[in-house]
């Protein structure tokens, strides 16, 4: 039985006191806390295994090998990905982003094409884009966002052409925990003849994610919003598209060989095998053990369970928010179509006033544009707060959440 | 020579439309600089012992007893610099 007072067991930081209040995580969009199965695996490695990895013959560097190459079979099982080819391992979203707009991007890319966003992306989601396209020339496309945030799948659907050659955008929100329909918008990307890629920072942290079931190209996400270690992240691609794909960065392990041709007097250089053409220079092997320990915590959990605890405690969120008179809730009022994230705001204070009174009773929350400034253009927002909840997040800490909230208004 | 960064842990400028400032002070001489600070600046307004909203030669801000302040509407880092060494030194 999923049982989230039995789950905060296992995470050590969650019996701490700030400022001599018991502290209340609200910031998990941002990161995750870390159970002690992370900690000790990461911890493990370093005192019993740390090598580098691959080519080397030596016992250490043949376990830390192993133990690299079964962080990648752990995630690609947990996404459904065929293999480990399609796992390849970088720092965060937001480099597994930039590796498909420099590997994939910067080669495909012409002066008469189009990149579909949305205005509901995170800025790593747009930035990469933008920035390529004063090399490339080509256009970037912003799907409109409705007046509660949900994407406009009209505008959407008059926005991809024949010009369109991949489709970028959120699998969830970041502002708003809005659950977007990527099946639909695969199908339509791939009918004008796309690619798809997702930034699933904040979905494969909270619900069960088949990168197959999808049909997704590539799917972007961070370890240390889903209880890994900080440093460490996943970029998925289909192994046809990653195969298509160039490297993003060069260095030692990413090639097979660099030989020096003696009459051109340059290197003629060969690819390694997927993933690791992707992996230049010596990775984030603890990373990538503390990840695997994280994915198989999860598994163990159940994905569907995780997912199930986090709509219950926005839809609690929400309904006991409605008792806040100076309290709006951004975004839709139907608690179905999010996952976990609650952004809201008190009449007459600034976010970050609100984040700082919580903060004094020990309760951690985001504020601010949460790298999503033109979403809070388009929703006419200054700025908010941000609450969101994972697996070990109770509703006792939501009643008090909420108790604090009524004290501001009090006062 | 005592200076603003023997209080001053971290200075944050905030993200929105608001353009803020939060002064973090440094954790054992949080108690000093919120005694200070509350000795020079004008007091608004406080909540228990908690939040203190203070005035300060045109520069309204608020002060936690937590050792955190937010400064409202500033143009630049250099006048909170200015504010901050006014109220501590």
């Amino acid at each position: 039985m999923f049982d989230p007072h039995k789950i905060r067991e296992d995470f050590p930081i969650l019996k701490r006191k700030v400022n001599n209040h018991p502290l209340i995580y609200f910031d998990n969009a941002a990161t995750s806390q870390k159970p002690r199965q992370v900690i000790e695996a990461e911890r493990d490695f370093y005192e019993k295994h740390n090598a580098n990895v691959h080519r080397a013959v030596h016992t250490l560097s043949q376990e830390a090998s192993q133990l690299y190459e079964d962080a990648h079979e752990e995630v690609a099982k947990f996404i459904n990905a065929s293999g480990m080819e399609e796992i390849v391992f970088v720092r965060g979203t937001t480099e597994a982003i930039n590796l498909v707009a420099y590997g994939w991007g910067l080669h495909n890319l012409g002066k008469k094409d189009e990149v579909v966003v949305s205005l509901m992306e995170h800025h790593s989601n747009i930035v990469p884009w933008e920035i390529l396209s004063r090399v490339n020339g080509f256009d970037v496309t912003y799907v409109e966002v409705n007046n509660d945030g949900t994407l406009d799948y009209e505008d959407l659907e008059g926005k991809i052409s024949r010009k369109t050659k991949i489709v970028c955008l959120s699998h969830v929100s970041n502002v708003t925990g809005i659950v977007n329909d990527v099946r639909r918008i695969v199908k339509l990307a791939h009918e004008h003849g796309a690619l798809a890629l997702f930034d699933g920072a904040q979905s494969v942290p909270h619900l069960p994610v088949d990168v197959k079931e999808l049909g997704v190209d590539f799917l972007a996400f961070s370890g240390h919003k889903m209880l890994g270690p900080t440093g460490i992240g996943c970029l998925y691609g289909k192994r046809e598209v990653l195969e298509k794909t160039d490297p993003f960065e060069g260095g030692g392990e990413m090639i097979r060989e660099v030989a020096f041709d003696t009459k051109r007097k340059r290197c003629t250089i060969s690819w390694n095998e997927l993933p690791w053409k992707f992996e230049a220079g010596t990775p984030n092997i603890a990373g990538g053990v503390g990840l695997m320990a994280a994915v198989r915590y999860l598994t163990r959990l159940g994905m569907e369970n995780v997912k199930a605890h986090e709509c219950m405690m926005t839809g609690y969120a929400m309904k006991r928010l409605k008792e806040c008179g100076n309290v709006e809730v951004y975004g839709p009022k139907d608690p179905s179509v999010k996952c976990g994230i609650v952004p809201f705001g008190v009449q007459g204070l600034s976010s970050h006033d609100v984040a700082l009174f919580l903060d004094s009773y020990g309760i951690m929350v985001r504020s601010g544009y949460h790298c999503a400034q033109p979403l809070h253009q388009m929703l006419k927002l200054s700025s908010s707060a941000r609450a969101s909840f994972y697996l070990y997040n109770t509703t006792e800490e939501i009643d008090r959440f909420v108790d604090v909230l009524k004290e501001i208004e009090r006062v | 020579m005592v200076s603003v960064e023997d209080y001053v842990a971290r200075v944050e400028e905030t993200c929105g439309e608001e353009k803020d400032f939060i002064v973090i002070f440094k954790y054992d001489k949080k108690d000093e600089a919120v005694a200070k600070i509350l000795q020079r600046a004008k007091r608004e307004k406080s909540i228990s012992t908690l939040i203190y909203e203070l005035a300060f030669r045109n520069v309204s801000f608020r002060l936690y007893s937590t050792g955190k302040a937010i400064f409202r509407n500033l143009k630049e880092k250099s006048e909170l610099q200015r504010v901050l060494a006014e109220l501590l030194l």
